[in-house]
């Protein structure tokens, strides 16, 4: 509540006033001058600055909105590097130069909702993309509605972000997606007894559900399910109320960035040692923090849908072009949402012409097909979610370093939240 | 069930610690600063970076934080609190407010607001059990240091020369400083004290409470809760509605999870209504 209060004051709105005129207001300054031309210059003017689009191709500008500072910057530096290493790559879509438009929106709702209307309105970008929190998505979702953009969710994972808007597609996952695999992964293994621990919001009240949902029909029995503030100072509290639950496992979901404090805690209650493991969501052992996370780290086993130690030669090219334009960074889950999420956008210009508006190219968007970095991915036509591979990782290390290592493919996952209706 | 008293009372030390160089400059000076959380904030950056970067160990980093966290306020005192002393509580909200906020960026700057941690050497990691019940040595050395600081504080307001001093120029200045007391130094080393306490609880902190840019404005709430309920006569006062704060947040949040987030403020809310002065206060006089 408190925090909210900063991000207000920082817009990123500096950018604006410079390289926003749009086409049709520095028309209407000439009309001014012209005394003759008042009345018929701008019903020519505006079509001429159509026609100049159409003849050299105009650049496809893409707004990504993302939290550049503020406690969840890492997703937004992920997704914004990974975006733009795409934009590098291949310059041009359809013909169409690609220009990215990067907003910070520091993770404060309204502020995303404010940064779209001007990214819309002044900017004139033809895609919207990236999203770090699921409000922030579900703030812009009526603007996409409204002014018939495309909306690339880049980062949020609550499954019912796509049915905010029709013009909503997404590049990462949904948290049914991943909890599921889990809860599955848990009951073959023999796990009978689980506690949940979830921050409380959106995705984390989706991944409680789906895990307990699962897990209590594959025979486990879920004693407790813990939900913890999204600012929440101390996690000792709740993690000693799941180790006097005595479970063989604590499910884990918090939003990439807060894993390293919650396995801290982990560790100094001394729940490994009482025989309690750690699962969850690949949200926990994020691939930007895992390796600050250190030993108490070892042996947790996630699911997710990518993983930096992926074994395939088009994840190897991504993690080495990544890590060589961004220093030591390594890609996580973030980065490569946001490469697809790029990605899906080239395709669908390729598949419905570079001319194409905001509802054709959601429409081209439906059905595609790729290889990515992460495997096989399909954007499923009905529901605007990714089909896609989810990997059951445990985490080991490897040269010195900390890594989510695949030991197992659920191959082309669809959200349940959507097939289960 | 101990546990949880256990964590409750190292988590209001922690707040304790956090919390009463600001009960002292709010009680006793009379002034309203908001930006104490920074010198906090300060005392947790000055941590990481003297253990994590430097390699100084993490016990013997603790004096060097309270010492630097101390001189910063001595030095912010001197040059920018010493010219709002006198004016209204409204310009010295909006004066440290305004600290707040530059305190936030000058930290996004230079450190990044990913949360940061202070590397903890591996012993006060261990865990004891004591007749069945569980204790963290960090928590134990939280309650050993805060306890010992608390016991501290209090015998020197009450106990020695100087806090009689401090309590005669807080009373009535013009005729402390006609009995010969320096009160402008005496306030500059309150001041200091405070801000170092803070950044000691900072370091200490971060561990249980985590560190990261917005550490000032999020914990506001919890240093004014505490001095408004412990009342800002004593140092006393403070201590216990921290710990009485910490427990009861602990507790909450563990026997009722979907309501813990709100036992603190219910807490706050009964006491006030109760003793709309704080457990300790003095009615206003001045």
């Amino acid at each position: 509540m408190v925090a909210g209060i900063r991000p207000g004051i920082r817009p990123s709105g500096r950018h604006e006033s410079a390289d926003s005129r749009a086409p049709g207001k520095t028309s209407m300054t000439v009309n001014r001058r012209g005394l003759l031309a008042l009345s018929a210059a701008p019903l020519l003017a505006a079509p001429a600055v159509r026609a100049q689009g159409a003849s050299q191709p105009a650049a496809l500008r893409v707004g990504l909105i993302l939290p550049m500072t503020g406690p969840f910057q890492s997703t937004g530096r992920q997704v914004d590097a990974a975006a733009r290493l795409y934009a590098a790559r291949n310059p041009a879509f359809a013909g169409r130069p690609v220009e990215i438009v990067t907003r910070d929106d520091a993770g404060v709702a309204d502020t995303t909702r404010r940064l779209a209307q001007e990214l819309v309105v002044n900017e004139k970008v033809a895609v919207l993309g990236g999203f770090g929190l699921t409000p922030l998505a579900l703030a812009a979702a009526p603007i996409a509605t409204r002014a018939k953009v495309p909306l690339v969710v880049m980062a949020a994972a609550t499954a019912s972000i796509t049915e905010a808007s029709p013009f909503v597609v997404r590049a990462s996952c949904t948290l049914p997606q991943s909890s599921t695999v889990i809860a599955d992964w848990a009951a073959r293994n023999g796990l009978k007894k689980a506690v949940t621990l979830v921050s409380e919001y959106g995705p984390g009240i989706d991944a409680e559900t789906w895990f307990k949902t699962r897990f209590t029909e594959a025979g486990g029995t879920v004693p407790a399910s813990l939900r913890v503030p999204l600012q929440n100072p101390d996690f000792a509290p709740f993690l000693q109320r799941a180790r006097d639950a005595a479970p063989e496992a604590v499910f884990v979901f918090v939003p990439s960035g807060a894993g390293s404090a919650l396995m801290r805690q982990f560790a100094e209650r001394g729940m490994g040692g009482a025989g309690i493991r750690v699962i969850g969501t690949g949200d926990l052992t994020d691939d930007d923090i895992l390796n600050e996370m250190g030993d108490v780290a070892q042996g947790v086993v996630t699911a997710h849908y990518y993983s930096a130690a992926h074994d395939s030669a088009k994840n190897r090219a991504f993690v080495e072009a990544f890590r060589a334009a961004n220093g030591t960074m390594r890609p996580n889950f973030m980065a490569v949402a946001g490469w697809d999420g790029m990605a899906m956008i080239r395709r669908a210009l390729e598949k419905a012409g570079a001319t194409a508006d905001g509802p054709a190219l959601v429409e081209a968007m439906k059905g595609l097909s790729f290889e990515s970095p992460r495997g096989p991915v399909t954007v499923d036509a009905a529901t605007r979610e990714l089909t896609q591979n989810i990997y059951v990782r445990r985490v080991e290390r490897r040269d010195g370093q900390l890594w989510n290592v695949e030991t197992e493919t659920f191959p082309a996952v669809a959200d349940p939240a959507k097939t289960r209706r | 069930m101990l546990t949880v008293l256990f964590d409750g009372i190292a988590y209001g030390m922690v707040l304790f610690i956090l919390a009463c160089g600001l009960a002292v400059t709010l009680g006793l000076m009379n002034l309203v600063n908001l930006a104490h959380g920074a010198f906090a904030m300060a005392g947790g950056y000055a941590a990481v970076v003297l253990v994590n970067r430097l390699g100084v160990p993490f016990l013997a980093a603790l004096p060097l934080v309270f010492l630097l966290t101390a001189l910063l306020g001595a030095v912010l005192e001197r040059l920018l609190y010493v010219h709002v002393y006198a004016r209204s509580h409204l310009d010295q909200v909006l004066f440290s407010i305004g600290l707040v906020f530059m305190s936030i960026a000058v930290v996004d700057f230079t450190q990044g607001s990913q949360q940061q941690f202070v590397r903890i050497p591996d012993f006060l990691r261990t865990r004891f059990e004591v007749a069945g019940v569980s204790l963290g040595a960090y928590r134990l050395l939280i309650i050993g240091l805060c306890g010992a600081v608390a016991l501290l504080l209090h015998l020197a307001m009450t106990r020695t020369r100087f806090g009689a001093q401090l309590r005669a120029a807080v009373d009535d200045p013009r005729v402390a400083r006609g009995l010969g007391i320096n009160v402008s130094l005496l306030f500059a080393v309150t001041f200091a004290v405070g801000s170092g306490l803070a950044g000691l609880g900072g370091a200490l902190g971060a561990e249980i409470l985590g560190l990261d840019p917005s550490f000032p404005l999020k914990f506001m709430i919890y240093f004014l809760i505490v001095v408004t309920v412990g009342g800002t006569a004593s140092i006393g006062g403070a201590f216990l509605a921290a710990l009485l704060l910490g427990v009861a947040d602990v507790a909450g949040k563990y026997y009722l999870p979907e309501v813990g987030a709100f036992v603190i403020y219910s807490v706050m809310i009964g006491v006030l209504l109760w003793r709309p002065q704080g457990l300790f206060g003095r009615v206003a006089l001045r």
